[in-house]
């Protein structure tokens, strides 16, 4: 796996020396190549050529005419506080989830490193929830969180605590999601940091140790932490790329709501695009949305090339 | 820790807190899966009860799935999933893998061009481009049929990426005595290149499989009629329905679904790790 994702992760290779173009070596390569360059043209360059010029229109899905409205939708939304309140929900959502993933996932894989013949169990156990449909497990979790027949509060009353209901409580709403997204992603985050464990050579602990660094907390602090550095920043970035696209749950579970408390971006573009059909505002969300997924992506380059530098 | 008594090897105190620790964590983790298949298993009154217990008194399995598959056309959601996924995968393999071939074994003008557009293309998610794909199917009458289901995902920038970064690795002589020996460069690609290619083609088949038959944003958007629903969608559409309390059958349908990739997973681990793991890079 180490060797599969570094190869991957690779953003350039050397330029191999330059070949002689031969006249039919290229009119194969372009047969070759015309049916990928035709779809990239026509399923990614031109929609977002057109999402951007979208975003600049007050056009309406089904509506005869549209005109060019400049700003005018980056204004509405800088001036509405619904857009404000889906900022805020998803970087709140990001942070638990991140937080809550890669902790949890550096404490799995910790935990896993060097243990018995039933690691691959417990490895096979925590990623399960990445492969299950999330939409049907999302189903479930609504189930587990009713308010009266859940087994959540089944449980917690067991310990005195009163029933609550999780998804209709504007207190409880969002972090409830959040937990949902732990609950998938964590598995994930402890996959990539076994591959970087793998990789940290048994002679740093040995030698960690006869220096004088007895206890597992110190070598974990000397040796682990600081190797580990460059795998835990790349698994929160990822962590937050997939987070940041949080929709599933929401639209399953609460519709954004009670009150807007799990209103997060994704879903208002959704709401603004497909259900209201306010089409040049619901672009306007996406040129946003995708400017932020730049930004992250780019410092994930540069995360990656940062790791493969310290190897 | 060192300082605690020695125990015997393995039965440490760390090591007992460590896989008390596991062992609540798995218990968590699992929650959700067990108690969704003990659900499906029971009796409605023993499922609308605050007696929780995890194996039913009555045995209800039968009638839960039957009525699953009775209520909404599970076995048409399944087979929609299956046909949306297979289409996709093979459209992306058959135009991904010349592709990828042509960027890393063949000069050509405008290679560096198109390898810029790859990497742009795996910066931006699809659901941002959702809205122009969305009023393109619909200026084209296209909406809510398969190719609506399909067409946005019949390249697959990421897939030229790996495959691209794998035939990278696998010398140029290989390429060029098949060249001298009088093969056409498609005869190349899938008789000499794809056979090499064993392991990047299983992690990418992997990961557009699980991407694919999980999503729930793009079909979503594309199709209305249930006749097409995939999977994801048919679970929710059962659950906003009137049987959607009835918490025995929607748990049966809820563990049909998750059940193929689950059952795939358990079966071929290890690759399935590679493969989603190649997620994160995309």
């Amino acid at each position: 796996m180490t060797e599969m994702s570094r190869s991957a992760a690779l953003p350039r290779q050397p330029v191999e020396t330059e070949r002689v173009r031969r006249p039919h070596e290229e009119r194969a390569a372009w047969r070759l190549v015309a049916p990928a360059a035709m779809l990239i043209i026509l399923i990614l360059a031109l929609p977002m050529a057109a999402v951007v010029a979208l975003s600049l229109t007050d056009y309406q899905l089904g509506a005869e005419a549209w005109r060019f409205v400049g700003a005018a939708n980056y204004a509405d939304l800088a001036a509405d506080p619904v857009f404000w309140r889906s900022i805020v929900n998803t970087v709140v959502y990001v942070v638990e989830v991140v937080a809550g993933s890669t902790a949890l996932g550096l404490a799995t894989a910790l935990m896993l490193q060097g243990s018995s013949i039933l690691a691959p169990v417990w490895r096979t156990v925590f990623f399960l929830p990445v492969m299950a449909s999330l939409i049907a497990m999302a189903i479930v979790w609504e189930f587990m969180l009713h308010p009266t027949f859940g087994l959540v509060n089944g449980m917690l009353g067991l310990v005195g605590i009163a029933p609550v209901n999780w998804l209709q409580n504007s207190a409880t709403a969002l972090p409830a999601l959040a937990v949902i997204g732990i609950w998938q992603q964590f598995g994930f985050a402890m996959v990539l940091f076994l591959a970087g464990l793998s990789g940290i050579p048994q002679a740093l602990y040995d030698a960690a140790e006869m220096d004088g660094a007895p206890s597992a907390w110190s070598r974990f602090r000397l040796v682990t932490w600081p190797l580990l550095a460059p795998v835990t920043l790349f698994v929160v970035v990822i962590s937050t790329i997939r987070s940041f696209q949080v929709f599933d749950t929401v639209h399953a579970l609460t519709k954004g709501g009670p009150n807007k408390a799990t209103e997060v971006l994704l879903y208002t573009m959704y709401a603004e695009g497909f259900e209201f059909f306010r089409t040049g505002r619901a672009a306007a969300i996406a040129v946003l949305f995708v400017a932020a997924m730049l930004v992250l992506t780019l410092t994930k380059v540069v995360v990656v090339e940062k790791r493969i530098h310290l190897k | 820790m060192s300082r605690l008594p020695k125990l015997p090897r393995g039965l440490s105190v760390a090591s007992v807190l460590r896989n008390a620790a596991l062992i609540a964590l798995a218990a968590v983790t699992l929650a959700p899966f067990v108690w969704m298949v003990a659900t499906s298993l029971k009796a409605p009154d023993e499922i609308l009860t605050r007696d929780f217990h995890l194996w039913p008194h009555r045995f209800w399995a039968a009638e839960n799935y039957a009525s699953a598959f009775a209520a909404v056309p599970l076995g048409r959601y399944l087979l929609n999933g299956v046909v949306v996924t297979a289409t996709i995968l093979a459209l992306q393999l058959l135009i991904a893998v010349p592709a990828a071939f042509a960027l890393s074994k063949s000069e050509f003008r405008g290679r560096r061009l198109l390898f810029g557009a790859v990497l742009f293309g795996l910066l931006v998610p699809y659901h941002a481009i959702a809205v122009p794909l969305f009023v393109g199917l619909h200026a084209l009458g296209l909406l809510d049929t398969y190719a609506a289901l399909v067409t946005p995902f019949a390249i697959s920038v990421f897939g030229i990426f790996l495959m691209r970064q794998f035939f990278q690795g696998i010398p140029g002589e290989l390429v060029d005595a098949a060249r001298m020996d009088g093969m056409s460069e498609l005869a190349i690609v899938w008789r000499v290149m794809v056979p090499a290619a064993g392991p990047a083609i299983s992690a990418f088949a992997i990961f557009s499989v699980v991407a694919h038959w999980n999503d729930y944003f793009w079909p979503l958007v594309a199709v209305s009629s249930d006749t097409l629903f995939t999977p994801p969608l048919g679970v929710v559409a059962f659950r906003n329905d009137d049987a959607g309390t009835s918490y025995g059958p929607l748990m049966a349908a809820a563990t049909v679904i998750v059940l193929p990739l689950v059952a795939a997973f358990l079966l071929a681990q290890r690759r399935f790790l590679e493969g989603i793991a190649f997620a994160g890079f995309k």
